[in-house]
């Protein structure tokens, strides 16, 4: 093993990585499961358990408990048993990316482990029937933190639920802490694990040239300004010294309404930078007035951002220094 | 502690858009911790882990007692907002931190109220609605969070 590289080097490398295969639920959506569950938490919803009551309340049939998610791809007690065993003769478990970032962070002594968070957005209710598939990246790990718990790494797995026609029904991100036990600050299984509150690193600095300095003067000032040649009026973006039309050195600037459409739009989820948050839709948006320009798309996720999409400006200030715009969909209402 | 099922009113007809207020509290739902909740809970999500229903195994790897599992922090979350919300509410959105533990013998209260709400329905007739809500148990916030909803735009079904 390279001594060269940091415990934080060789955890980053695993960022963006498949956690492991994909897994199938053992058992389609079914009656008797939701049972248990409903039974067991006192729920006494009908729509999961009686047809009729579904379909009354607008659903086509008896309906999971969306909160349900996870429990259909559960492995069960055999699977449970047989890997429990095989921990505590401390064999080496599987070299899944999943287990290597574990097994990297147990050698460092992080050996405890805590979920924290656990966020679910769920694209339809799961009907009888269903059987789904589960597919799992690494998202995120956190540089060393000092936790209530103790000094530990955050990590973070982002999920996604299919049906059998491979359609999307749910995602979920799932953040656990792997913490060196007795580091704590707080007094034990009193305190949740917080996060350090470190402050977060500001955006890149725009590079600010004579030509470019009207547009970020203008979006600190909440205004979209497009350049413009006062010799001939075409309009111009990004801002350069003279007019591809008439090579006129004159120019004054026009306020864009803001209206516009995409483009064109990447979403980009790796390499994660700390300044910006992720799934970040970046796009070309072409402004009512013809020009285009790029920019963050608020708002919207990979599933709805599509090609001619309306879009409206808004700003966002950054920081005292950095305002920029930042488009929605035109037909989300924003109080900014 | 007695082992008295969990009762909560539920409410038959779907609570719609028009009845619904930002700022407004969720009735409260308090649970008791028993550990055939802890246990069946953890069990019908598939989950086996033995911290999760022997409480000698738990005390070897460092914990107090056996503990909920997040799945059932999960169903207990939906549930409570479905009890207030009625059949017809459609969850999009269950987003949960975890804290202290629930631990047997303790009782956990799930408070939370509605902040906020769409003011026109989508093409579906449907508006979303977002309660934030915690359940505190002897120890602290056992659970932090938000849960989005869409409900139909007026006249309950």
């Amino acid at each position: 093993m390279s001594g060269a590289l940091s415990l934080d080097d060789k955890l980053r490398a695993f960022v963006g990585q498949a956690s492991g295969p994909p897994t199938k639920g053992r058992h389609p959506v079914n009656e008797p499961m939701i049972t248990h569950w409903v039974e067991a938490m006192g729920d006494h919803n009908p729509v999961y358990v009686d047809a009729e009551a579904a379909e009354a309340a607008g659903f086509k049939g008896i309906i999971a408990p969306p909160t349900m998610l996870q429990a259909w791809i559960m492995r069960g007690l055999r699977a449970s048993l047989v890997s429990d065993a095989a921990r505590d003769a401390g064999a080496a478990t599987a070299d899944a990316p999943s287990d290597q970032v574990m097994a990297l962070l147990e050698e460092a002594g992080f050996t405890s482990v805590v979920a924290t968070n656990c966020d679910q957005h769920y694209e339809r209710p799961l009907v009888l029937g269903d059987l789904l598939e589960v597919s799992s990246v690494i998202d995120s790990i956190s540089g060393e933190k000092q936790t209530g718990l103790g000094i530990g790494h955050f990590i973070t797995n982002r999920l996604e639920y299919r049906d059998q026609r491979g359609e999307l029904v749910a995602t979920m991100r799932f953040r656990i802490l792997k913490f060196k036990p007795g580091t704590g600050t707080a007094a034990p299984a009193a305190v949740a694990a917080t996060e350090d509150p470190a402050p977060r690193p500001l955006r890149p600095r725009p590079a600010i040239t004579q030509d470019n300095s009207f547009f970020f003067e203008g979006a600190r000032q909440h205004k979209l300004l497009i350049q413009r040649c006062s010799n001939c009026g075409t309009l111009r973006h990004p801002p350069r010294p003279s007019c591809a039309v008439c090579r006129s050195f004159a120019w004054d600037t026009l306020e864009a309404s803001g209206k516009g459409t995409i483009f064109s739009f990447v979403v980009n989820h790796y390499p994660q930078v700390p300044a910006f948050d992720y799934p970040l839709v970046v796009a070309l948006v072409e402004l009512q007035e013809g020009t285009r320009l790029v920019a963050n798309v608020s708002g919207i996720i990979r599933e709805t951002a599509a090609i001619g999409m309306a879009v409206e400006a808004g700003f966002e200030d950054f920081d005292d220094e950095l305002s920029l715009p930042v488009f929605h969909p035109a037909d989300e209402t924003r109080t900014d | 502690m007695s082992k008295a099922i969990v009762e909560h009113a539920f409410r038959p007809t779907t609570r719609s858009l028009d009845e619904v207020t930002v700022g407004e509290a969720l009735p409260e739902l308090v649970v008791p911790l028993t550990r055939t909740l802890i246990v069946s809970t953890a069990l019908a999500s598939r989950d086996y882990q033995d911290v999760h229903h022997d409480a000698e195994l738990a005390v070897q790897r460092g914990s107090k007692d056996i503990f909920m599992n997040i799945l059932s922090t999960n169903g207990l979350v939906g549930r409570y907002v479905t009890d207030w919300a009625g059949p017809g509410a459609v969850l999009t959105d269950v987003n949960i931190r975890l804290g202290a533990p629930n631990y047997p013998d303790d009782t956990m209260t799930l408070t939370g109220s509605v902040t906020s709400k769409d003011e026109g329905a989508d093409a579906d007739g449907k508006g979303a609605v977002e309660v934030t809500l915690r359940g505190a148990n002897g120890l602290g916030d056992h659970v932090t969070g938000t849960v989005r909803l869409l409900l139909p735009a007026g006249g309950a079904r």
